[in-house]
């Protein structure tokens, strides 16, 4: 983190959804507890990593911060300016600055347009004139992501998933963003492609320095690409840490579950690490837990951890930056780190 | 790192005439490139049924459009009565003298019974007149039901719980029994007991009231495919650009939306042309001395027995005509939406 503003400041962020029901009259009987009470910032051209299983609310938190939804409270500054609840109006001059990736790539690109409408899009959104013409900027950066500028005239339907998350980078990059925000970019696609796409953006984020909010459930792409690593359960962040922090001396219980549950593909004679199972099944956001949210998994929870919320932070033994949510952190010696390759290759 | 080439990935394709293109073609350059719009052209060329039909409806439009240059070039105009004015046209019990309705060199279609009009420009005319009729109602209804339709899909909220219950309410009523027992309390408002109605109000009532009955179907039709459709990310990917909720509608939603508006509209021709003749054989539509589809096989309906070629002029034209454009509507939709096999 540096030490003037950082590029996105985000704290306390939560959005609750609410559950209408009842008749006659429909009226509010919950909510559900997508993201509650987040903190964490993101310096120019640093890229933070979001994990964390299905349901934990990465994915709302990526939309709050590009204010596709509106929080229920909290506070999202985004280089010092207060973006919380501003409106379509004000947050013009900063939209061109954060842009998204989505997950589906067959969903985020329109089928009735060209790829060329559909990258020089932003820019007549945002009245921006290239010099040399839209055009020539769009082939410009049909080029940037490794596609055939050719192809300027060819409809979406034309091209293969990995292309068309391509399109996507490109339609993000048109605005020369400051930061994106990369919904599980290489989810929906072919483990051999993911690699591919994986590291374009990270060719992306090293060439045009620009800062990445990487939303992803496969901790190997993340460990790739993120320099910063933060863990959510049940709309919570449990732990974030610099990358080799969190990846070598995990302190959470859950971030130790969940490195524990990756695959291993390397074959050697040290006997294989233990693989941590968690019971049961992640308890309804509707009506989350009290105290500690991990505690109805966590083998190690007590009657604190039910009374009192953990507060998220810099635990006994952790280096500065290395915040944790936990009474009973981890230590090294309870449970051998788990291993992981480190640069993942393409599979094939 | 190493820059993935994009040729590796190229041959996987989504839809079936992608794939085909990329057989017959494995590296096809940028002109090559074919928008939804041409594939489905080139899907509705291919579909023979398709084709015919459309051309028997451009031949029933361009025959509606031209009626006034037929009639001059054939000499007759549907008003006069020749029969009356003309004698041996007509027997002393009204019927033409000549077998057939009186068919003959000269009127091709035969003479009508009683007043001896012509039949073969009143039948024109009826054509252009009840065409008129239904494509006006028809542009009226498109129009009315994709902006209140997508507007409530869009909005959401309260919006569409209201548009959604005047749906609802339009949906319910029946219809037809309403135009019946309305149009004559509708024209007496603007009309008293001792005066004529003029053709142009009778139009302009039928036009309304089928028009106000119609957008409904269409209007919920749409609103449920804006709703899948707002869903999808390629419209959060312009809102994250900055793009105004009429950017959206217009530019995002819209061209995807022209499949289903383009079908509901062919289907919606041939439902009003025949709901129009219907309220004309009841009386309620247009009146007699107005050429009209409906109005001709009124005044069929009532000789048939004597004159049947009289009733099966209007009446066959107006099967073939409903029957081509209905296929054409189904051509239109296998075109425009190549997953509905049959």
């Amino acid at each position: 983190m540096s030490s003037t503003t950082p590029l996105l400041d985000v704290s306390g962020l939560t959005k609750h959804f609410p559950i209408k029901g009842g008749f006659p009259i429909r009226r509010t009987v919950g909510h559900v507890q997508a993201v509650d009470g987040l903190d964490f910032q993101v310096g120019e051209g640093e890229s933070l990593g979001l994990v964390g299983e299905s349901g934990c609310g990465k994915s709302t938190t990526g939309r709050l911060i590009t204010r596709l939804l509106e929080p229920t409270a909290g506070k999202i500054s985004y280089q010092g300016k207060d973006i919380t609840h501003a409106n379509r109006k004000q947050l013009a001059p900063v939209r061109s600055e954060i842009q998204m990736i989505f997950q589906d790539p067959y969903a985020s690109l329109n089928p009735r347009h060209t790829v060329g409408k559909i990258i020089a899009g932003p820019m007549e959104i945002n009245d921006i004139n290239p010099a040399g013409g839209r055009e020539k900027r769009v082939r410009e950066l049909l080029e940037i992501v490794g596609l055939n500028p050719e192809h300027y005239n060819r409809f979406p339907h034309e091209f293969s998933g990995g292309q068309r998350q391509r399109i996507g980078v490109a339609r993000a990059l048109a605005l020369e963003p400051k930061l994106i925000v990369a919904d599980e970019p290489v989810s929906a696609l072919d483990v051999s492609i993911q690699a591919q796409v994986v590291n374009l953006l990270q060719k992306v984020q090293q060439e045009l320095g620009i800062a990445f909010v990487f939303i992803a459930h496969d901790l190997a792409v993340v460990r790739h690409f993120s320099q910063r690593v933060a863990v959510m359960y049940l709309g919570k962040i449990v732990e974030i840490a610099d990358r080799d922090d969190l990846y070598g001396n995990p302190r959470h219980p859950y971030t130790r579950a969940l490195l524990s549950a990756v695959p291993e593909a390397t074959v050697d004679e040290t006997p294989a690490r233990e693989r941590i199972r968690l019971q049961g099944d992640v308890p309804s956001p509707i009506n989350p837990p009290s105290g500690c949210r991990f505690r109805t998994r966590c083998w190690k929870a007590t009657e604190k951890c039910a009374t009192e919320a953990p507060p998220l932070v810099q635990v006994e033994g952790n280096k500065p930056g290395h915040l944790t949510a936990c009474h009973y952190p981890e230590t090294a010696d309870t449970v051998p780190a788990p291993r992981l390759s480190k640069d993942p290759e393409p599979a094939v | 790192m190493t820059p993935p080439t994009p040729s590796a990935a190229a041959p996987l394709e989504v839809t079936d005439e992608s794939v085909e293109k990329s057989i017959t073609s494995p590296a096809p350059s940028a002109n090559e490139s074919k928008s939804p719009g041409q594939l489905a052209w080139r899907r509705f060329k291919r579909d023979r049924t398709g084709v015919a039909a459309a051309c028997i409806v451009i031949f029933f439009f361009v025959i509606a459009l031209c009626a006034p240059l037929i009639a001059k070039l054939y000499g007759k105009d549907p008003y006069t009565t020749y029969g009356l004015s003309t004698p041996g046209l007509l027997g002393d019990n009204g019927l033409p003298v000549k077998p057939n309705g009186g068919i003959d060199g000269e009127f091709w279609f035969g003479i009508e019974p009683g007043l001896g009009r012509d039949l073969f420009t009143f039948l024109l005319y009826g054509i252009r007149n009840s065409l008129l009729i239904a494509t006006a109602i028809t542009l009226l209804v498109v129009i009315i039901g994709v902006t209140l339709g997508v507007t409530a899909g869009y909005l959401g909220g309260k919006t569409d719980w209201l548009i959604g219950r005047v749906i609802d309410i339009l949906l319910a009523f029946p219809s037809q029994l309403f135009f019946v027992a309305f149009t004559p309390v509708v024209l007496a408002l603007f009309v008293g007991a001792d005066e004529n109605t003029p053709v142009w109000l009778t139009v302009v009532c039928l036009v309304g009231l089928l028009t106000v009955f119609g957008w409904a179907s269409i209007a919920r039709l749409l609103r449920g495919q804006v709703l899948a459709l707002r869903e999808r990310e390629f419209v959060e990917a312009a809102k994250v650009t900055g793009a105004s909720p009429a950017r959206i509608i217009f530019k995002e939603l819209l061209p995807n939306l022209w499949t289903p508006i383009l079908i509901q509209a062919t289907l919606s021709v041939p439902a009003m042309v025949t709901t129009e003749a219907g309220l004309a054989f009841l009386g309620v539509g247009i009146q007699d001395p107005t050429p009209d589809w409906g109005v001709m096989i009124g005044q069929a309906a009532q000789v048939y027995q004597d004159d049947i070629t009289f009733l099966l002029f209007p009446g066959v034209s107006m099967v073939i005509f409903v029957l081509a454009f209905n296929l054409l509507g189904d051509s239109v939709r296998d075109a425009l939406d190549p997953k509905t096999k049959r």
